[in-house]
């Protein structure tokens, strides 16, 4: 059984304990912060297993890469802890249970994966993939499975994910393009952490975005638009890509607004908290987050994973924001029109 | 047999008759699994006029007279089991008359569910009917009359519940009108203060006249609806959810599904709520209403709400439910029946481990789909399956599993809904004999020649 690489040293000489300091759902000073750390390091009971909302931002709070939120999901299972109700959390892995049904363009040695979304695949569309495009893969054995992070079930994730590399190997892939952030953090952040072999390489769809928006540069009309942005959950497993956000704002004329949920203080969309945690938490959430975005005059707000977008254009709409997705916003940069839209 | 044939054509025309082999073949049968039987005769009336004509002329041959609506009962209660007339109703189509501030709308005997939904939308946009998840031509009359249910039955019972009056072709020929219709221009009510006589009508599947107009109930359209899918997998715990659910009387519709595809749906049990609302505040208090009517659930980590991103909403919410006519299909070939006896809502984990049960010992693909009637009063368990009308064996398959449904829904202390012949039947050997007696007196007065869908709640 694959285990987790956790440096149980390297948090016994940690002073600042982010880990639990900076959550945003918790309320521990440093020492508390100490003790209770200590006590899940140890596999004792801790009130952090209950509290933790599987919001991911631990991950980047740590500075040594020490896995706390993968270390803190490994405790709750093997406590037998649900963190989602039990149903829900049997409902999301029967539904990503590989069946066979995967759907494959004409693959090559690169190859874009929509994962197991077909929104992806609506909004890879236009002259941004004209080239990548005929090369892709979608379906359930493609699934990178880091969803069931927030369901307290590691298991899973250690039983398919060595399994989907295999499958996405075995189509000949030498170089992925992960559309879904969440793959990418699959392949480069919780792999290695379970010493997952990746046998190819894996390009972020923001570095890919970019460097095509640089091909496409004549074809850019600046948008001068003002804009937030919707960090999600994964985007903390994968920190080094979030500078592709603003470079390629840079590229097509938006402006990033000041606020004060952005960055490693980012709320995550509420929806996941909303099954872990109930309706109370989620809607102050994304209450909290939207009334951020509008007060720091966004017009739009930009979002990197799809369910993020899922779970709050509506209601972004519905105060006067337009909920974009990144792809289509680079896309409306190069005068193509936008794949989602809301209602 | 040509003099009859000639006798209606003289009746409704040429056009509105026919003896010929392809509308007997089609109008022997209905889309479920009891074996065909041809009509005679197929006619299509337009008045009630015209009706009255076709059942004085049946009842003086003593030839039996089906009434029809859309067909689609699924258990053989508009098949002709000893031939005769078929009378399609289609062509009596028209919605006489809303009252909109009273909310009743006055409509015609063969007016379809669709046709009455597009008009209130176009022309009463603030009112609604409870429309059942059945094909938009199922015929209003005909639901009532098999006490149907729609999207209105969690608030306010049976659609034959709703009905505000009745016009009657009787047996004999008589044109009776029923409810407060009978004395007034108004049809708000089938009975009260005076005596109640749609009993009469309302359950007997055509067994006791022609119904020829009905009265129906309006209710509120609300500007707003969404829904929430509450999810379990112990189904013992269903009838608790559905009596907390129903005590916060903030829900429009309740439906329950259990089914094994695709996988994300097995070993579950799905609580879908509905609700309206005229504002986003209106809504919202709602839904809160009904999380924490359920909190406790969430909390012991035995049930939670399921995300129902925004594409898969209007699956949901359409009405009537398309995806029902998809599960229809799931095994291609076109065979789907469904057994659908109410019960108490505290015997859906019995239904539910027998569904699964019989599924298992007959091979069979199953969903089990259930709507809430009242306030938890009593649900209607459909013992879905579906089958291939190719693969004959399969159909048998079916038969038999929904023979052993029809004897547990009995032993549980259930009633068969819209039920076939033989599930008449299994109810009136345990029915009470006094009461069996009185329904065959009333069958013998209303009908003395037996003329009516013959072998349909025939007592004796």
């Amino acid at each position: 059984m694959l285990a987790l690489e956790f440096d149980e040293t390297k948090c016994a000489n940690c002073k600042a304990v982010s880990c639990l300091v900076k959550c945003q759902y918790m309320d521990l000073d440093k020492d508390e912060a100490k003790i209770e750390w200590q006590k899940v390091i140890k596999s004792e009971d801790s009130p952090v297993l209950d509290a933790c909302t599987t919001c991911y931002a631990c991950e980047e709070y740590c500075p040594f890469g020490n896995h706390p939120f993968y270390l803190i999901v490994e405790r709750q299972e093997e406590r037998g802890m649900f963190t989602a109700p039990r149903p829900i959390t049997k409902q999301w892995i029967n539904m990503c249970e590989p069946a066979g049904k995967f759907r494959l363009g004409k693959v090559k040695e690169q190859a874009l994966s929509f994962c197991f979304i077909p929104a992806l695949r609506s909004l890879a569309r236009g002259r941004l993939f004209e080239s990548a495009l005929p090369s892709w893969i979608l379906g359930a054995e493609f699934f990178c499975n880091v969803v069931y992070l927030h369901f307290a079930k590691t298991s899973v994730i250690k039983d398919r994910l060595p399994k989907i590399t295999e499958n996405i190997e075995k189509q000949g892939i030498k170089e992925l393009i992960c559309l879904h952030d969440e793959c990418y953090g699959s392949f480069n952040s919780l792999a290695p952490a379970y010493g997952i072999k990746v046998p190819f390489k894996t390009t972020h769809y923001f570095e890919y975005l970019y460097n095509k928006l640089k091909e496409h540069k004549d074809a850019i009309k600046p948008l001068n638009v003002e804009v937030a942005y919707q960090r999600n959950c994964s985007a903390r497993l994968v920190p080094e890509t979030d500078h592709f956000v603003d470079d390629i704002f840079g590229l097509i004329g938006v402006d990033r607004v000041e606020r004060e949920y952005d960055g490693e203080n980012a709320l995550c969309c509420g929806e996941i908290i909303r099954m872990v945690k109930g309706y109370k938490l989620a809607d102050d959430v994304q209450k909290r987050n939207i009334d951020d975005i509008v007060n720091a005059g966004a017009e739009y707000c930009v979002f990197n994973c799809p369910f993020c977008y899922m779970a709050l254009a509506e209601k972004m709409a519905k105060r006067g924001i337009k909920p974009i997705h990144i792809i289509d916003l680079c896309k409306l940069a190069i005068g193509e029109k936008p794949a989602l839209e809301v209602g | 047999m040509s003099d009859m044939y000639e006798a209606l054509v003289k009746i409704v025309g040429k056009n509105y008759v026919s003896n010929q082999k392809e509308e007997r073949y089609f109008y022997g049968r209905d889309p479920g699994l009891m074996s065909p039987h041809e009509p005679d005769y197929v006619v299509m009336p337009r008045t009630t006029e015209e009706v009255q004509k076709i059942v004085k002329l049946a009842n003086k041959e003593k030839i039996p007279v089906v009434p029809k609506g859309g067909g689609l009962a699924l258990t053989g209660l508009v098949i002709p089991l000893k031939g005769g007339i078929v009378m399609d109703m289609k062509r009596i189509d028209k919605i006489l008359e809303v009252n909109e501030r009273a909310r009743y709308v006055i409509v015609e005997g063969g007016t379809t569910e669709g046709g009455l939904k597009s008009y209130l939308e176009k022309h009463h946009p603030s009112l609604r009917h409870s429309i059942p998840d059945a094909p938009p031509i199922a015929t209003v009359v005909a639901n009532a009359v098999i006490h149907g249910q729609g999207r209105l039955t969690q608030q306010y019972g049976f659609n034959s519940d709703m009905v505000t009056g009745l016009e009657v072709v009787l047996p004999t020929g008589e044109i009776c009108r029923i409810g407060s219709c009978s004395i007034s221009k108004y049809w708000f009510s089938r009975g009260a203060p005076m005596p109640d006589l749609s009993g009469l009508f309302l359950g007997w599947l055509g067994t006791t006249g022609v119904i020829t107009k009905m009265g129906l109930k309006l209710y509120p359209r609300k500007k707003i609806r969404d829904v929430e899918v509450f999810v379990t997998d112990k189904e013992d715990l269903v009838p608790d959810i559905l009596f907390k659910l129903t005590h916060t009387e903030m829900v429009e519709d309740i439906n329950i599904w259990c089914q094994p595809h695709p996988p994300m749906f097995r070993e579950n049990h799905h609580v879908t709520i509905l609700i309206t609302g005229d504002s986003e505040e209106e809504l919202q208090f709602k839904k809160k209403m009904i999380w924490d009517a359920l909190q406790e659930y969430i909390d012991s980590k035995d049930g939670g709400f399921m995300w129902v991103m925004p594409d898969a909403k209007p699956t949901f919410l359409e009405m009537p439910l398309e995806s029902l006519s998809k599960f229809a299909d799931v095994r291609k070939g076109g065979g789907f029946e469904y057994s659908g006896p109410i019960v108490l809502a505290e015997d859906y984990p019995e239904c539910s481990r027998k569904l699964a049960e019989l599924a298992v010992k007959y091979k069979l693909t199953y969903s089990g789909m259930v709507r809430v009637i009242g306030r938890s009063h009593c649900i209607m368990f459909g013992f879905a399956y579906t089958f291939n009308r190719a693969d004959l064996d399969e159909m048998d398959r079916v038969r038999k599993a929904l023979h052993e449904v029809a004897e547990f829904a009995l032993e549980q202390g259930g009633t068969h809904w819209k039920p076939t012949v033989d599930e008449q039947k299994m109810m009136m050997e345990r029915m009470d004999p006094d009461t069996l007696k009185l329904m065959g007196k009333i069958k013998g007065l209303l009908d003395p020649n037996g003329i009516m869908n013959p072998r349909n709640w025939e007592v004796g």
